[in-house]
């Protein structure tokens, strides 16, 4: 992953009236990353995205890809930057090879270059054999994946993908996932937004969340939940055949642990840093059998509901 | 420049694929045939003694046994359709399947979207007329067997020409309404509206203003009642469709339109035709008004668009 900055925003404000979309936005995102933009409806991902892409132009502040303003230099931003809106659509009446050859010619790809790239990304995206199928008679699914090649013929540095998952199988969504996946693993890099959020920490390396066109916090998904749940400390969840409070005062006694509480027979610990081997030497000590020990994990859907039933 | 071409590319192959443009051109050419030799030319036929001059033009001018039916009537009610047609859904019907916010983020200038379509609309309205002429015109060359002189030819390109403009005012119109209308179904409606209001209300709402302006008793000279004729004359030329057929009624009759009348009326006889350029000088006002109406509609919604946030829903 470089360390190179591929997409940088500034103080970037949108003001719809009184309302504020998105407010003060400061973020970099580095090459190769997959960055996901979380927030519930209306939290301004859509807004920043279109932004990114000089769609829509900021109230103030500034959005760059790869060092092009995307207000003043949109063309140039739009030449490296592909865009999957939420709702993609397609001529129905034309068949997918058309409908990327229509892309094709408006980003001022040769037909030789174009013909032979249409047949590589329809097989990449696992649609070569409805490649002269009309669109109309597309899954939602299937359109898109048809929205990826889309923003692939382009071979762009930048993606940006709004709510990629929305509204598709299962299935679908894995495959979508792993061409999302696939992509970041070729150097380009992602954002993606969505509320669907084990989507997002299947794949994101990285993310931020969006609350009123704050960003309320962005870092790993690790990160996050380290910080947000437990307080900057490492949670270990033991499972013992029999508690017992001597158990319990000799796991206190290990040093580095900060807090310990029972729930049934399971054993909380709240500690600075990964100690499982010492807790693992004290149950023994006191001759208690661990049924099961874990670091708990945090998803993002408790780091998500967290932050938001704070506001 | 290439984002222009691709997209006008793709629309003139939408327009001619689509259903409508078929039914469209099966109108016309079924009218242009119709017109032609069941009207046009047994009529110059068995008239064929009248006059000597222009019988090739008379193809395209003069009606049968019904007055109304005539090809200049027809291209001022058809040519609407056409371009109402061709441009009532160009932007909102992107938006609507979700290919506007698409094919905004491809690297090509937003205007290259609404001008390719609108050159596309009106390559397509032109390839049409001039079909419609050309098959009339071989049509009738065929029955008459009298040849069109270089004149003629060149009022029938002049007429295409106007007719070319007064398509491109309906489909400007129609992009002018697709871009302020978010759904399909109003922009269509409110084509129709202004096409419907155009042919059935103008001429009413400039008598009755005519009316109130200059009162006419009884008793009233006639000098008054010209004067009322031209007012409401005067306000009747904000419809594009009084600005067509009058130009191209000057092109297409060589002779001076008021002497024509004069000269029926007290000698029974044409008058000598004018030349090609007395007629343009006559019918450069109408024409002149045309272009401006259309170019004015065109920028509206030019400007219209190019501030238009583009979102996905």
């Amino acid at each position: 992953m470089g360390d190179r900055v591929v997409i940088e925003t500034r103080e970037l404000v949108k003001k719809y009236g009184n309302f504020v979309a998105v407010d003060k936005l400061n973020l970099s995102i580095n090459e190769g990353e997959i960055f996901g933009f979380l927030g519930p409806n209306g939290a301004g991902k859509t807004t920043t995205l279109l932004m990114l892409l000089g769609l829509t132009e900021p109230t103030a502040g500034t959005a760059a890809i790869c060092g092009y303003d995307s207000t003043r230099e949109a063309i140039k931003v739009k030449r490296i930057a592909g865009y999957l809106p939420e709702k993609v659509g397609f001529y129905d009446d034309l068949t997918a090879v058309e409908n990327l050859d229509y892309t094709a010619s408006l980003n001022g790809l040769s037909r030789q270059a174009a013909t032979t790239k249409i047949q590589e990304m329809l097989n990449v995206v696992g649609l070569s054999d409805m490649a002269e199928k009309k669109v109309g008679t597309f899954s939602h699914g299937m359109k898109q994946r048809l929205g990826i090649a889309d923003v692939m013929i382009k071979e762009p540095k930048v993606a940006l993908f709004d709510e990629p998952t929305a509204g598709i199988d299962p299935e679908g969504i894995e495959q979508v996932l792993e061409l999302i996946q696939a992509m970041g693993r070729q150097k380009v890099t992602v954002v993606l937004s969505s509320h669907q959020l084990h989507h997002v920490q299947k794949i994101c390396t990285r993310v931020g969340i969006l609350s009123k066109g704050h960003l309320v916090a962005q870092g790993s998904i690790d990160e996050l939940g380290r910080e947000k749940l437990a307080g900057g400390k490492v949670r270990i969840e033991v499972q013992v055949a029999e508690p017992s409070g001597k158990l319990v005062k000799l796991v206190e006694k290990v040093k580095g642990v900060t807090g310990v509480e029972t729930r049934g027979d399971l054993l909380l610990i709240s500690c600075e840093k990964d100690l499982r081997r010492q807790i693992a030497k004290a149950a023994a000590e006191c001759d208690s059998l661990i049924v099961q020990m874990k670091m708990e994990e945090y998803g993002l859907d408790e780091i998500y509901m967290k932050y938001f039933r704070e506001k | 420049m290439s984002g222009l071409m691709a997209v006008f590319r793709k629309e003139l192959a939408d327009n001619f694929n689509s259903l409508r443009f078929i039914i469209l051109s099966f109108l016309g050419y079924g009218a242009a045939i119709l017109l032609t030799i069941f009207v046009a030319a047994q009529n110059i036929r068995s008239g064929v003694t009248e006059t000597t001059q222009y019988i090739f033009l008379r193809l395209f001018t003069v009606s049968g046994d019904i007055q109304f039916f005539s090809f200049p009537v027809f291209m001022t009610f058809f040519i609407p359709i056409v371009g109402i047609l061709m441009g009532f859904d160009a932007i909102n019907g992107e938006r609507a399947t979700g290919n506007l916010s698409r094919l905004s983020s491809q690297p090509i200038y937003r205007d290259s979207i609404i001008n390719g379509k609108f050159l596309a609309g009106l390559v397509t309205i032109a390839i049409l007329v001039f079909s419609i002429v050309f098959l009339m015109g071989g049509i009738g060359l065929r029955m008459i067997g009298v040849p069109p002189n270089p004149d003629e030819i060149l009022r029938l390109f002049t007429f295409i020409f106007v007719s070319i403009i007064y398509g491109g005012f309906w489909l400007a119109l129609a992009i002018l309404f697709s871009v302020l209308f978010n759904r399909i179904a109003t922009s269509a409606l409110a084509s129709i509206a202004v096409w419907l209001f155009v042919f059935l209300f103008v001429s009413v709402i400039a008598s009755l203003i005519a009316g109130a302006v200059i009162p006419i008793d009884q008793g009233a000279s006639q000098a008054l009642q010209v004067k009322q004729n031209e007012v409401a004359h005067t306000i009747s030329l904000i419809s594009p469709a009084v600005l067509y057929s009058e130009s191209i009624r000057v092109l297409l009759i060589p002779s001076h339109p008021v002497m024509f009348v004069l000269s029926l009326y007290y000698t029974g006889l044409e008058p000598d035709p004018l030349s090609i350029g007395q007629s343009l000088l006559i019918a450069w006002p109408q024409m002149i008004s045309l272009i401006a109406l259309t170019a004015l509609c065109f920028a509206g919604s030019y400007i219209k668009f190019m501030r238009e946030e583009i979102r996905a829903t």
